[in-house]
């Protein structure tokens, strides 16, 4: 299937059917690869970016699930705050883009700030409900056995969503990723969004499919070591029935 | 273990029970004696599993009083195991209150070899049937200082053979670990082989319209005189014996 994209792709740039500048070829793309590779500045531009998502998203973890799961056990709590959420959940991240540029400035804050933005609603919520669907049994039993408190809470209600929370993270991983290029177009000076956008501006299409191929492969591959967490074993029952 | 029974008493005195206008227990009354097996039985809807959560403290009657004391454990139809944990971790949530850790140990090796799960100690629930289930909620139950059990309709969620299996498993673990049990079910040959006392209750708003004491020593067979016979009242109650009677 991809040996016969790239034969495709091959074949549409050599008998010219888009004009190079506008379509790239496949040699003049992993030229650009051996050029980004040899200056190191693709190298550079990879850990600007992963930093980035890594800071926002794990902001946005430790923040979002305790509240989610506050959320979820008081039905008040929800009544006041999920109005708000959906709110803000609707607004695209990008909308946040002049302020995040006025209130952080360049550099890593503001592309922080909208991942944050991008993957906190999300989780808050999806945290929230999997706590209100918990099965009432689970907690009929840990009465029986005298959970209370931090313990219930450790003990059963975060057990019993870990499954759902994992899921919501890999969700919001996705989104956060898909930001961090648009937030590094505008307010940065590096990271892989960044690197596009200059090779836009210097017309250099070959550099911007070069960087595209690597934000895919990236975003793939950390999809899948979040995905060995499904396998844990302490939450594998949620992913077999 | 014979001193057990002399801090469980379960004591209803008068008790209604209703959710919203409906009403479902109505003027009920009953004493559970230490160290017996009694059983509920009655038409489906009649308010059997509500008595069972009056009597566990779950909920509050609108009327009448409940005396308990002692240390109350539910079986659950299924379910009831925590899935994200293994065995041996369900089985420890009924040693917590054991503080020492080598006497948990030690317990807990002795309840795994109890109900004949040696070698499953790190199996998660869904990698067990529904049998071995039920076994392990069984010896979570039984685990530590409980005094009463309630079960409601522990076995109903399991093919017919390993229904037969685990009353015979129950009578045996019983045998070993004394409790005072209250059984709720549908299924009447399950109350014929397990208890010492039958209710049958009535349509709701459910009375106690028939207790039934059966003397003889448990395991009993299926075919067993006093098992027929009890079947056969019970049926008589539920009308359910002969073609003629209505439903």
């Amino acid at each position: 299937m991809l040996f016969g994209f790239l034969l495709l792709w091959s074949f549409i740039s050599y008998v010219d059917l888009f004009p190079a500048y506008a379509l790239p070829s496949p040699k003049a793309v992993f030229y650009s690869f051996q050029e980004e590779l040899t200056t190191g500045r693709l190298i550079n531009d990879v850990i600007a970016s992963l930093w980035r998502v890594a800071v926002g998203f794990v902001i946005s973890a430790v923040l979002g699930i305790p509240i989610g799961l506050w959320m979820g056990q008081h039905r008040y709590a929800r009544q006041a705050f999920v109005p708000m959420l959906n709110f803000f959940r609707f607004l695209s991240p990008l909308a946040w883009i002049p302020f995040a540029i006025l209130w952080f400035h360049i550099g890593d804050k503001p592309a922080v700030f909208l991942i944050f933005m991008a993957t906190f609603f999300p989780l808050v919520l999806a945290t929230m409900v999997a706590v209100a669907s918990i099965p009432s049994i689970y907690f009929r039993v840990a009465q029986d056995y005298h959970y209370k408190g931090i313990e219930l809470l450790t003990k059963v209600t975060f057990p019993a969503v870990l499954p759902q929370i994992i899921t919501a993270l890999r969700v919001s991983y996705g989104i956060a990723w898909v930001v961090i290029v648009a937030a590094e177009m505008v307010g940065c000076q590096d990271g892989l969004g960044y690197g596009i956008w200059e090779a836009r501006n210097g017309l250099r299409l070959d550099a911007a499919v070069c960087y595209m191929i690597v934000i895919g492969l990236l975003g793939m591959g950390i999809d899948r070591l979040l995905a060995q967490l499904t396998k844990l074993p302490g939450v594998r029952w949620g992913y077999e029935r | 273990m014979s001193d057990k029974h002399s801090v469980s008493k379960l004591v209803l005195k008068n008790v209604s029970h209703r959710y919203g206008t409906v009403s479902v227990l109505k003027d009920l009354s009953l004493v559970v004696n230490p160290g017996e097996i009694v059983v509920l039985v009655g038409p489906s809807g009649c308010g059997k599993t509500t008595l069972l959560n009056l009597l566990s403290g779950y909920i509050n009657p609108v009327s009448g009083s409940v005396q308990r004391e002692g240390i109350i454990r539910t079986v659950y139809q299924h379910d009831g195991l925590f899935p994200w944990l293994t065995v041996s971790e369900n089985i420890s949530i009924g040693l917590r209150s054991i503080e020492d850790i080598t006497r948990r140990e030690k317990e807990l090796n002795e309840l795994l070899a109890l109900i004949h799960m040696e070698g499953f100690e790190q199996h998660y629930p869904h990698q067990l049937s529904g049998g071995m289930r039920q076994r392990v909620e069984l010896a979570r139950v039984l685990a530590g200082d409980s005094d009463i059990l309630l079960m409601d309709e522990p076995f109903s969620a399991l093919d017919y053979q390993s229904r037969l299996r685990m009353r015979r498993e129950l009578v045996r673990l019983l045998e070993k670990r004394p409790r005072t049990v209250v059984f709720v079910t549908h299924d009447i040959e399950e109350a014929s082989q397990l208890a010492d006392r039958v209710l049958v209750l009535s349509k709701r708003p459910a009375t106690i319209c028939r207790e039934l004491h059966i003397q003889t020593k448990r395991p009993r067979d299926l075919a067993d005189h006093a098992v027929i016979d009890a079947m056969k009242q019970i049926l008589n109650e539920l009308g359910l014996n002969s073609p003629d009677t209505d439903l």
